[in-house]
């Protein structure tokens, strides 16, 4: 079976311009929903208490919310998690040395009101820890960039590494934007999520840039953007299967997985479709814009150790 | 015969050698990883006071009282860490916990810990290879997770205190008389002096003594003073010093606890992490982990009489426990850091007294005060932070703490003391106990605030097992289907790949010692899985690539795997960096993530390429072929 016709030559680089266009206008779209509406960040980085409990039966989230109140909770978002017996209950941090007591007492409170009611979870972060985290999320983003900004100059050329760099911050920047548009929860997992975005739309990209290489030294006659848009007829077939038995186990998480890895599933889903799209259009828009050639990628005459020197054998 | 085998051997195909390693691994792997196929058991763990075995009679008299009160022990064991009695059913195990303390108890045999467990149910054969399941994080098998931050600015406020009691005496004993010495909120400890000569006679003496601490003089008008730093390593140290003290109290009193397989870990400069698993009321452990009794030896002063009203100048007044007030000398002889151990004995007459054992330098300490002091009384002053408890809706809650200090006894040096001596008093038996025990679980140098909590009830870590288990399964088998459909008998080699790609992830997990399954862990199984096929796909499109391209059949299978292997070896290393740069920053379930997707990376790429190949090669290999599969 096959997905595609073989003998495929679809003309990539004829929608160089409007794709551009394209990604121009998601980035600046989501850079606009970012500094307008921000991110939902989660309890793990803006610190707080988070409570989710079970009732056997349907729980009435107006009850509970009152219950609060009495208890002297009034800045409280009371919701379902997953299903209607599941309630999650969030709480912005609190000053003071007795701040990790408030889940205990909130859960103290809904026990004495009702008896079905089961702990499931308490987190409790404080808002130190909330901070440090957010610094450490950024520093782990900017830490990978770079790793892998050496890691493909090395392997391959400056140029190519700016592209792949460049398709990674865009793929990370239109994740970002999405979850900021769609306001879901930004957790310590979407995070991981982001950077496991980081390493599959890289791995995309390096795919391509392999065949461009490749092919660059093979067709020793064609024009550069040529040779871009048989690399990337080459490899589109591949592109597409593995995007799409990666988004076959992400739906299965996305459904299967529970409310709490929803996030998780969701960043990854979105990171995957716009990183197949970015391996094809940002990446390698990005070096041919730079104006690779096949001298960048002609592999360096190294001078042999001792080859200067006659052979003892 | 001495010709290249490799020349000579046929394209698309491995020697024998290759097939009985991989043979080896892969029985090696499914042994490893067979341990999960088991479920757990629920169980009674014995453990001694420091996490060491019981003796056998103990461990054959306890299983003996259960059967005799009517429990069904499903089986037992003692090996060197711990004594487990595993139950049918969580109300035989919850009983036989009471019986079993009460059973020590009534012995009176020393102190154990005694704690529910999930215990693997492992059969003995695969344990005799070392194979053991994989360890699930405190979201799937529920539990306590506490960051806790230990009170710096205690720590230090502490030892500059002893500081400067020491600063007085060697003042004293140097003949530079002093006005105050105090501490000073940014520079540290100030020395005041009213000439000159004595100022300097001071900072003689704190260099010669104290060389940890930096000097300087300054005057304000007719007053001298010397101002002392802490040097920056010597703050380092105290940091230090306060995180161990405390991480080591935090431990002891865990024992005390009952908890099967804590975890108690120094993180960063000023952090401890505390993981309880199983334990579901975190108040209650909040309440014992938090409480920070501080134990202190100080002179009586006695020129206020008995039961004094009002404290005399330098002293403080304190309440007794027999009854009454005492005033008690500021400065303190050795706090309850320098305590070594303390255990119940009993004297001539059969009172109970306890006996403590300090470090050398405690000792020293001890030894310089007392005997200067003999025939006067010494205080033992035990300092607790305790709990403001209200009833509300018929339960205690906790709202506001304060320190209680209360003398416990105060009796007359008889003799100069060392590092080991006792303390006699009024005591019950009980209270001995408790006193010793309080001693030895040893007081928290500072305070220590809980800065992130993370409570698992058990059907939330149930529930997300089951989800886990079910996402896994789905995702796969989407994908094997989808594999077989598109690439037929290439799909199907792949498809076995990939199988043993899940077994190598499960047996490696488990055989890595600190390797912890988290809910995240299970999520970074499954991306794997989509993408272990990756490696798969590209090798595949090449040979279609290649055939398309008129190479003959066995050809493109060779050129295919070749070709692909680059592409696979980069795109791999920087999805690993991606992976390296997690566990680096990361914590717990980002940690937990990271390290399956780096390990399900690499197994990936083996099986991916190795092993798919060699099946090939046992397909296709050696032979004419016109036509493959793919």
């Amino acid at each position: 079976m096959k997905i595609l016709k073989s003998g495929l030559n679809i003309d990539f680089i004829k929608f160089r311009v409007p794709a551009t266009f394209l990604s121009a206008m998601l980035i600046i779209a989501s850079i606009v929903s970012i500094s307008f509406n921000s991110l939902n960040f989660g309890l793990d980085f803006t610190g707080g208490t988070l409570i989710e409990v079970g009732y056997e039966k349907e729980a009435n989230l107006d009850s509970i919310r009152s219950d609060l109140a009495g208890a002297g909770y009034e800045k409280v978002t009371v919701q379902y998690f997953g299903t209607s017996r599941d309630v999650i209950i969030r709480l912005a941090p609190v000053k003071g040395k007795k701040a990790n007591e408030v889940g205990n007492h909130v859960l103290d409170t809904l026990k004495a009101t009702s008896d079905d009611v089961a702990m499931r979870r308490i987190e409790f972060v404080g808002a130190s820890v909330g901070e440090e985290l957010t610094e450490q999320g950024g520093l782990a983003i900017l830490v990978a960039l770079i790793g892998i900004l050496i890691y493909v100059s090395l392997r391959f050329e400056w140029k190519f590494a700016l592209g792949s760099v460049a398709a990674l911050a865009h793929d990370v920047i239109i994740t970002l934007g999405w979850f900021s548009l769609i306001q879901m929860e930004f957790d310590l997992t979407v995070l991981a999520a982001i950077l496991a975005v980081i390493g599959y739309s890289l791995n995309d990209t390096i795919v391509v840039f392999d065949r461009i290489r490749e092919n660059f030294l093979k067709l020793r006659k064609q024009e550069s953007s040529d040779v871009v848009n048989t690399s990337l007829n080459q490899t589109l077939a591949r592109t597409i299967m593995t995007s799409l038995t990666t988004l076959l186990v992400l739906l299965a998480l996305f459904f299967l997985g529970g409310a709490t890895i929803h996030g998780f599933a969701t960043a990854l889903i979105a990171g995957v479709l716009v990183g197949t799209y970015s391996s094809i259009y940002v990446a390698s828009n990005v070096a041919l814009a730079l104006g690779i050639t096949k001298e960048d990628l002609m592999p360096p005459e190294v001078e042999k150790e001792g080859a200067d020197q006659d052979a003892l054998m | 015969m001495f010709s290249n085998q490799a020349n000579m051997r046929p394209i698309n195909s491995y020697p024998k050698w290759v097939y009985g390693f991989l043979s080896v691994l892969l029985a090696l792997m499914v042994l490893y990883a067979l341990p999960n196929m088991y479920g757990e058991d629920l169980a009674l763990q014995v453990t001694g006071e420091k996490g060491e075995a019981i003796s056998e009679p103990l461990f054959k008299e306890i299983e003996q009282h259960l059967t005799d009160s009517g429990l069904v022990i499903k089986k037992s064991s003692n090996d060197e860490s711990k004594a487990l009695y595993r139950f049918n059913d969580s109300e035989s195990q919850l009983k036989a916990k009471d019986l079993t303390q009460a059973l020590l108890r009534a012995k009176n045999a020393g102190d154990f810990s005694v704690a529910l467990n999930l215990a693997p149910a492992t059969p003995d054969w695969l344990k005799d290879f070392g194979a053991n399941p994989l360890k699930l994080g405190l979201d799937l098998r529920g539990g306590v997770h506490f960051l806790m931050e230990v009170d710096m600015n205690v720590a230090l406020k502490n030892r500059e205190e002893q500081y400067i009691a020491d600063l007085k005496t060697k003042f004293r004993e140097a003949n530079a008389r002093y006005a105050s010495v105090v501490r000073s909120a940014d520079v540290g400890l100030v020395a005041k002096f009213r000439n000159e000569e004595s100022r300097d006679k001071a900072d003689v003496t704190v260099r010669q003594n104290f060389p940890e601490l930096q000097t300087r003089t300054r005057e304000q008008g007719e007053i001298f003073e010397l101002v002392m730093t802490i040097s920056e390593q010597k703050l380092k140290e105290i940091k230090d010093y306060a995180v161990k003290q405390n991480t080591a109290t935090l431990r002891n009193r865990i024992n005390e606890l009952g908890v099967a397989e804590p975890l108690i870990q120094r993180q960063g400069a000023d952090r401890i992490l505390v993981q309880l698993p199983g334990v579901q009321d975190s108040a209650q452990a909040k309440r014992i982990l938090g409480t920070t009794a501080t134990l202190q030896f100080r002179l009586v002063n006695e020129s206020g009489g008995i039961n004094p009203q009002r404290a005399p100048a330098g002293a403080e007044l304190f309440k007794q426990r027999e009854g009454g007030n005492i005033a008690l000398r500021k400065s303190v002889i050795v706090d309850g850091s320098h305590l070594t151990d303390a255990s119940v004995g009993y004297d001539e007459r059969s009172m109970p007294q306890i006996n403590v054992r300090l470090d050398a330098e405690g000792g020293s300490k001890m030894l310089a005060a007392t005997s200067k002091n003999v025939n006067k009384p010494m205080a033992i002053l035990l300092i607790e932070t305790k709990g403001v408890y209200e009833t509300v809706d018929g339960e205690q809650k906790l709202v506001d703490t304060y320190e209680e200090a209360e003398v416990v006894s105060a009796p007359n040096i008889q003799s100069a003391l060392g590092s080991s001596f006792r303390i006699t008093g009024q005591f019950t038996p009980a209270e001995a106990h408790e006193l010793a025990l309080i001693l030895r679980s040893g007081s928290l140098i500072a305070p220590i605030y809980i800065v992130e909590e993370r409570t698992v009830g058990p059907s939330l870590g149930k529930q997300n097992i089951e989800l886990g288990k079910q996402s896994i399964l789905v995702g796969f088998v989407a994908v094997l289907i989808f594999m077989l459909i598109y690439y037929r008998m290439f799909g199907l080699v792949a498809n076995i790949a990939l199988i043993s790609n899940l077994v190598f992830i499960i047996a490696i997990m488990s055989m890595v010692p600190g390797a912890v399954l988290t809910l995240p862990g299970i999520a970074g199984i499954v991306l794997t899985v989509g993408m272990a096929v990756d490696a798969n796909v590209l090798i595949f499109e090449r040979i279609r690539e290649e055939l398309k391209e008129g190479t003959a059949p066995a050809q493109a299978i060779h050129n295919g795997y070749d070709k692909a292997f680059s592409t696979i070896a980069d795109a791999n290393i920087t999805t690993l960096i991606a992976a390296l740069v997690l566990f680096g920053i990361g914590t717990g379930p980002v940690a937990g993530f990271a390290v399956t997707l780096f390990i399900g990376i690499m197994t990936s790429m083996f099986t991916a390429i190795v092993g798919s190949r060699a099946l090939v090669n046992l397909i296709y290999g050696g032979k004419k072929l016109t036509k493959i599969s793919i």
